[in-house]
């Protein structure tokens, strides 16, 4: 039930009384961010009594590099899983970019930005199209982004049919170097601030307002008179620009392309989105739980290899501890219900 | 001049037709009520005219103009505006920004999160509604106080015309005093309100004029003042109706069936009762006193922490619903849509749901077993349908809930728990649904009968016990029962006069 009812003081409303109810209406990412603590913790100790010493700034620019492609991915499923859809061609549509990237991308600065542009409105194409097919071919999204995804994914192989290609090293320094000037400052973080900052002016648009509306109830959203079709189409584009942007940050940290290795994403960038506490029925979440989430799935990835599990069966752990992560996660937010 | 036509206007649902070439006319600055029985056409006239279903034939005019309404958006600004039965508030969003939706306030095209509180304050202020946080998710409401954000949402979008589709019916009494008063004002500012209701005090004193409907068609517009109940009721089935409640048989002797002893936990506070073979038990209070969780608790749905439920004396735990109906236990809930009924599936297929294993050999349902059994149902309950394989979401309110009930007779449940099942049911189901509840106690069933409506609380049960703050506060029988005596012991608080609160009595979650 409620937080609380006592009626509001007239006409104002403390910074106390709103981060009460903002926390008791958002459990699930305030859990999402107790699990990536948790593992900071967990790794933090782990790394020292490996490496004798403590994490410096190299493992934090990896790491933040390692999961920005996730967190990309992550972000534009996000998109989508609020109005309440699901999309499985982001895999395909990273399996794309990044190929197409590798293949046309030279070294001058005009190719550099010219094909950066390309790639991230192939991906833009690619949502949008996914979002023709859901709002004006009103199909479900689930159909729409399977299809789609095997299409994706051999346009993929017609682009560039074994991995390979050239990223020229300025853009990867840019996408994944350190600024010395700034302490070492990983560019990856500066990214990631930017991708936060990004989602903040977002979510004050009516675009996401209507967003939220679609997935807590489609038909009461129209009722209301909100613009369902072109909100739906809008989501998808905007998730295929998120997995362009993540195709071409995957192209440059590996500095060459690959038209299969896109395929993972699909499936992480899901397993991100409700590990950051972002409801599968739509409605409910914020998208930086999306990135919390690829935090946290990258993390289990190098908690595990630091427990010297054999590589063999790392898939089979990170699964496990997938599981256990939202178990925990069901049973501390039903814990914290009946507290109330 | 009219403010609203609708002209020879037509609509089918898969095969079903809910108008035919019905025609309605609505003035500026009248109050025009829309009565006739659920599926008479009143509740898709209204979704018709504002504009969320296209008519497959007929023409729409507002203030003389025709008009093409493709969507809500367009309805909207042409400065009409609906409060629908289904609300159209979004769960997980909060008051602030349900109340605000698509108006939020802004700064250079973005939305000022921060300062969407204190606007939704303000609009809650001028429509004098209180004990509504703007901060508090819609999910987390009474349905009477979401009906409240429904009503002041649409409202304050200022229409011209404004439709109401049974706006009463989730609203507690203070609320609908406020609703009224409400009303009253846009009246006199011209608005041009089309409502519709069941409950006929309410038509009575609202509507200036009256539009009746039946099968899909207006039968007669009357001047609010020239038609008595009677004379709508029988415009409205086509048929003299007795309308007199039927009252139940004197219980012949009291054998104990189902009882709770001290049941506490969420929402209850040491709820005792016992009640008896064949008999109909009320139970009465104020809205959100606990009487959706003790029945809950009874059927299994909700935990409590201490207490003990008995049937026919033996103590029974009941840690799901599925023990629950396997003690004998059944549910038929005010929200059918949501508890209980799988509404795309036919008839048939609800029904035989619980009892698939009895109608099945080695696996295989028979069919013809299962045929013969449904048909006595439906006949037994007078379920108004073509054919058995009816999709349950096509039917009426009314009916719907006698599908529930049968599906819980066939299934040999002998304690009936009904929390409210006549709300937003017309006059002559309700009848139907009466006349069913007392066959069911002279055949030896134990009901339990929460209702919001005093009047037939006070008529058809045996005994009727009154619910405050999560336990039995006081019991009414024989003569004793009366609607004043029921409201009066609802909100007296033992051992002073103090009544409660506005905000509790308007059934705020406390």
């Amino acid at each position: 039930m409620s937080a609380t009812a006592a009626p509001a003081p007239r006409g104002r409303f403390s910074k106390r009384m709103r981060l009460r109810y903002y926390s008791a209406q958002n459990v699930p990412l305030l859990l999402s961010l107790g699990l990536l603590a948790a593992l900071l913790i967990l790794y933090y100790f782990l790394f020292i009594a490996r490496e004798g010493r403590a994490p410096g700034n190299f493992e934090l620019t990896t790491t933040v590099n390692n999961t920005l492609t996730t967190g990309l991915a992550a972000m534009g499923q996000a998109m989508v899983v609020l109005t309440g859809g699901i999309d499985l061609s982001v895999g395909g549509i990273i399996d794309m970019t990044n190929a197409f990237a590798a293949v046309h991308m030279g070294t001058s600065t005009g190719s550099m930005i010219g094909v950066s542009l390309l790639v991230l409105l192939l991906g833009t194409g690619a949502g949008l199209i996914n979002g023709l097919l859901v709002a004006y071919g009103r199909l479900q999204p689930i159909v729409v982004t399977i299809a789609t995804l095997t299409i994706y994914q051999g346009v993929a192989i017609e682009i560039m049919n074994t991995p390979g290609g050239q990223i020229p090293q300025a853009m990867t320094d840019m996408f994944s170097g350190t600024i010395p000037r700034l302490g070492y400052l990983p560019n990856s973080l500066v990214l990631l601030a930017l991708l936060i900052v990004f989602w903040q002016i977002l979510r004050r648009t009516p675009f996401v307002a209507t967003l939220y509306a679609i997935g807590n109830d489609a038909r009461a959203a129209r009722a209301n008179g909100a613009a369902v079709v072109r909100t739906r189409l809008a989501a998808f584009g905007l998730s295929g620009f998120f997995s362009g942007f993540a195709g071409l940050y995957f192209a440059t940290v590996n500095t060459s392309g690959d038209p299969t290795s896109g395929d993972t994403f699909t499936l992480t960038s899901i397993a991100a989105v409700v590990l950051g506490g972002i409801s599968l029925f739509g409605g409910r979440g914020s998208a930086l739980g999306a990135l919390v989430g690829a935090f946290i799935l990258n993390l289990i990835l190098i908690v595990l290899f630091f427990t010297a599990i054999d590589q063999e069966y790392t898939d089979l752990f990170q699964g496990l501890f997938l599981i256990l992560a939202v178990v925990a996660s069901v049973l501390v937010g039903r814990l914290l219900q009946r507290g109330r | 001049m009219p403010s609203i036509e609708g002209l020879s206007i037509s609509k089918s649902f898969g095969g079903v037709r809910a108008l035919r070439e019905a025609s309605f006319s609505a003035e500026q600055g009248e109050v025009h009520a829309l009565v006739g029985e659920n599926g008479a056409g009143k509740s898709t006239m209204i979704k018709i005219l504002s504009g969320l279903y296209p008519p497959d034939s007929g023409q729409i005019r507002v203030h003389n103009q025709p008009v093409s309404l493709g969507s809500p958006q367009a309805a909207l600004q042409l400065g009409m505006a609906t409060i629908f039965q289904e609300l159209t508030l979004l769960p997980y969003m909060t008051v602030a920004e349900n109340l605000l939706l698509d108006r939020e306030p802004r700064f250079g095209g973005l939305i000022r999160r921060g300062a969407m509180p204190d606007a939704a304050q303000t609009l809650l202020d001028q429509y004098a509604v209180q004990g509504l946080n703007p901060l508090e998710l819609v999910a987390n409401l009474t349905l009477g106080r979401r009906q409240v954000v429904e009503i002041v949402k649409t409202v304050s979008r200022q229409p011209r015309i404004l439709f109401l589709d049974e706006p009463t019916s989730a609203l507690a009494e203070e609320e609908v005093k406020w609703l009224f008063g409400l009303i009253a004002d846009l009246r006199r500012r011209g608005v041009c309100m089309v409502f519709t209701s069941h409950r006929w005090n309410e038509i009575k004193g609202l509507a200036d004029r009256i539009t009746v409907f039946r099968n899909g068609a207006s039968v007669g517009v009357f001047a609010g003042i020239d038609l008595s109940e009677e004379g709508a009721v029988e415009l409205m089935t086509g048929r003299k109706l007795d309308m007199q409640y039927p009252e139940p048989p004197p219980l012949a002797k009291r054998t104990p069936v189902f009882a709770a002893h001290d049941l506490a936990g969420r929402g209850l506070r040491g709820a005792t009762f016992t009640s008896y073979e064949g008999e109909i038990l009320g139970v009465g209070g104020l809205a959100g006193q606990g009487q959706r969780d003790l029945f809950l608790a009874l059927f299994g749905a909700g935990r409590f922490k201490s207490g003990f439920i008995d049937v026919r004396g033996a103590r029974v735990r009941l840690r799901s619903p599925r023990a629950a109906i396997r003690a004998g236990i059944a549910l038929v809930p005010e929200d059918r849509k949501t508890e209980g009924l799988l509404l795309p599936l036919s008839i048939r297929a609800n029904l035989s749901l619980p009892i698939l294993g009895r109608l099945s050999r080695a696996g295989i349902i028979h069919r013809r077993a299962e045929e013969i059994l449904n048909r006595s149902i439906i006949e037994q309950l007078a379920v108004r349908t073509p054919s058995q394989e009816q999709p349950v979401g096509m039917l009426s309110g009314g009916n719907q809930q006698k599908v529930l009930l049968g599906r819980w007779l066939l299934s040999g449940a002998r304690i009936l728990l009904l929390y409210d099942i006549t709300r937003g049911v017309d006059v002559a189901t309700k009848h139907d649904i009466y006349e069913l509840i007392l066959r069911l106690a002279a055949e030896g069933h134990t009901l339990l009968f929460y209702s919001t409506d005093t009047e037939e609380l006070a008529h058809i049960c045996h005994r009727v016990i009154i619910m405050r703050e999560g336990r039995f506060v006081a019991e009414l029988e024989g003569q004793a029962i009366t609607p004043e005596a029921i409201v009066a012991a609802a909100i007296r608080v033992p051992g002073s006069d103090r009544p409660l609160s506005a905000r509790q009595a308007a059934g705020a979650p406390a």
